[in-house]
């Protein structure tokens, strides 16, 4: 029966992760980071992953994108098991590991070098079309210090979309920056995923972040890291930051997210 | 504009304290030449090509051996960054033979391979080597691994990765690494030409030994000025291109002149 399911929904899910277990050993100190985590991201879904700092959100995101290998259980995208890193699934980090050695441009076009399939030309154009897309037509030839923290992480937007990956994951890219930025960040965010109908998981610790992204937004526990309740948002799109019904759901969310934690202390 | 005045100014006056310092007579001309026997020296050993020859058989070791160094010096650099054993044995080796004054290597190279080039270059190889090892390993080892992480997600593993990304996340540490070597070949390969006579071509430095085995001052000083010009040429065109560089997209460090 339960075999039936999941090829049912394999037409729509795009990414699985089943039964994910991760252990860290570091000398003496022993953390269990990850306890049986299971969860489905929808084709073209935004699906937010909230909880506390070393909740194991990260080491996650990262076993999902292929740094790290998870001590049992597996992911699988598109049908099939996660070995390595690939270009399905690329990574936007909390830093904008933007690489200083290249111009805005550069950045853009280093993970379209790697696409033997494409021209030079046709790198050109998906690069120049991306930088738009993010807002930084202007700003092509700029130096990585000669952006703003925002910008960067704008250009770190547009390096990860530019491959054409199917699924984004992101690791708080936005919570390095000041509110205002990210305020424009999140309608940013939102036009752009609805234009490219890219599968995005996005990690945060900022409940009402999560809330304003997310088709759905899953909760995490600490110690050892594992999801607990789960919402599906269901307030239309382009939602506002700022307003007083996302506050509120925001606020219902975050009281879960505490019961959740209390509980698994 | 303002400061190629100043700088114009400044050797002005050194020339002239140099000229009337001369024009008192206290000291012989062999102790201390005028600027215009030395300009006299310049002037006639460019016509009859001594010092050109022996700029030229300067430079090309230099150059050469600087190259070899280089060559080694980078892929056992990013070897030794990559595992623990090399870094460990190699690494160690690296370490402790950059503490070796290059000079050092030249009586072992002469008893090895003679009064040879290969004498020479195996000098300021030896010289530049140690030194970019270091500095690669150093720079391979400290680049931030967030860089890594987003290349391999990128698709950018093995040769790519190591070329692409750990190679010029480390230039700040590799242009320094590689400026040290430099200064390091050069001052043990004149230390060489000085100490030992290369039969089969004379360097500046052979240059500067006759000068003093004659007495000739002014080829002494005027032989000494052509290797601060070689060095300070050497290290506009190697080094500041990349220094410039740098700073332009890495935002850091001071831009020269």
């Amino acid at each position: 029966m339960l075999q039936q399911g999941t090829l049912d929904r394999s037409r729509f899910t795009k990414l699985v992760v089943e039964g994910v277990t991760k252990w860290y050993r570091s000398g003496s100190v022993t953390v269990h980071a990850l306890e049986d985590v299971s969860l489905e991201v929808g084709n073209g879904e935004f699906v937010c992953l909230v909880g506390p700092s070393g909740c194991g959100k990260s080491t996650l995101l990262d076993i999902m994108a292929g740094l790290s290998k998870a001590d049992s259980g597996r992911v699988i995208a598109d049908g099939q098991p996660v070995e390595g890193p690939g270009r399905q699934r690329l990574v936007v980090f909390q830093e904008p590991a933007l690489f200083p050695w290249l111009t805005a441009f550069g950045n853009v076009v280093f993970g379209l070098k790697l696409r033997p399939d494409l021209t030079n030309r046709q790198r050109r154009e998906i690069a120049t079309k991306y930088l738009a897309l993010v807002g930084l037509e202007g700003f092509a030839r700029a130096s990585v210090h000669e952006l703003s923290g925002g910008m960067k992480q704008r250009v770190a937007l547009a390096r990860a979309l530019a491959p054409d990956p199917d699924v984004l994951l992101m690791d708080e890219p936005f919570a390095a920056l000041d509110a205002m930025t990210r305020d424009q960040l999140y309608s940013d965010i939102q036009r752009i995923w609805r234009e490219s109908g890219k599968t995005i998981l996005f990690v945060t610790h900022d409940v009402r972040e999560a809330v304003c992204l997310g088709d759905r937004v899953l909760l995490m526990s600490p110690r050892p890291g594992h999801i607990g309740r789960e919402f599906t948002i269901s307030l239309p799109r382009p939602r506002e930051i700022n307003s007083a019904k996302l506050a509120e759901l925001a606020a219902q969310t975050a009281a879960a997210l505490k019961e959740a934690g209390a509980v698994s202390q | 504009m303002k400061r190629a005045l100043h700088i114009a100014l400044f050797f002005g006056i050194l020339i002239t304290i140099w000229w009337l310092a001369v024009a008192t007579g206290r000291w012989s001309p062999v102790i201390l030449p005028s600027p215009a026997s030395v300009a006299d020296y310049l002037w006639t050993s460019t016509l009859d090509d001594s010092l050109p020859d022996a700029m030229l058989v300067t430079v090309r070791r230099l150059l050469v051996g600087y190259l070899i160094g280089v060559a080694i010096g980078l892929p056992v650099g990013l070897f030794t960054s990559a595992s623990q054993l090399l870094e460990d044995t190699v690494g160690s080796l690296a370490l402790g033979l950059q503490t070796l004054p290059s000079v050092c290597w030249v009586p072992l190279a002469l008893i090895w391979f003679g009064q040879t080039e290969t004498a020479m270059l195996f000098v300021v190889v030896m010289g530049t080597v140690w030194s970019v090892i270091i500095a690669t390993d150093h720079g391979a080892r400290t680049i931030p691994p967030i860089f890594v992480r987003a290349a391999r997600t990128m698709g950018s593993r093995g040769f790519h990765q190591w070329t692409r990304v750990t190679l010029p996340a480390s230039l700040p540490f590799l242009v320094s690494g590689m400026k040290q070597g430099w200064a390091f070949a050069w001052r043990s390969l004149m230390a060489a030409e000085i100490y030992v006579t290369i039969l089969t071509g004379f360097g500046l430095g052979h240059l500067l030994h006759y000068g003093r085995e004659l007495n000739a001052m002014e080829q002494v000083i005027g032989v000494m000025l052509v290797i601060v010009v070689i060095g300070f040429l050497a290290d506009r065109m190697l080094f500041s291109p990349w220094e410039r560089f740098l700073h332009r997209r890495w935002g850091t460090s001071d831009q020269k002149l």
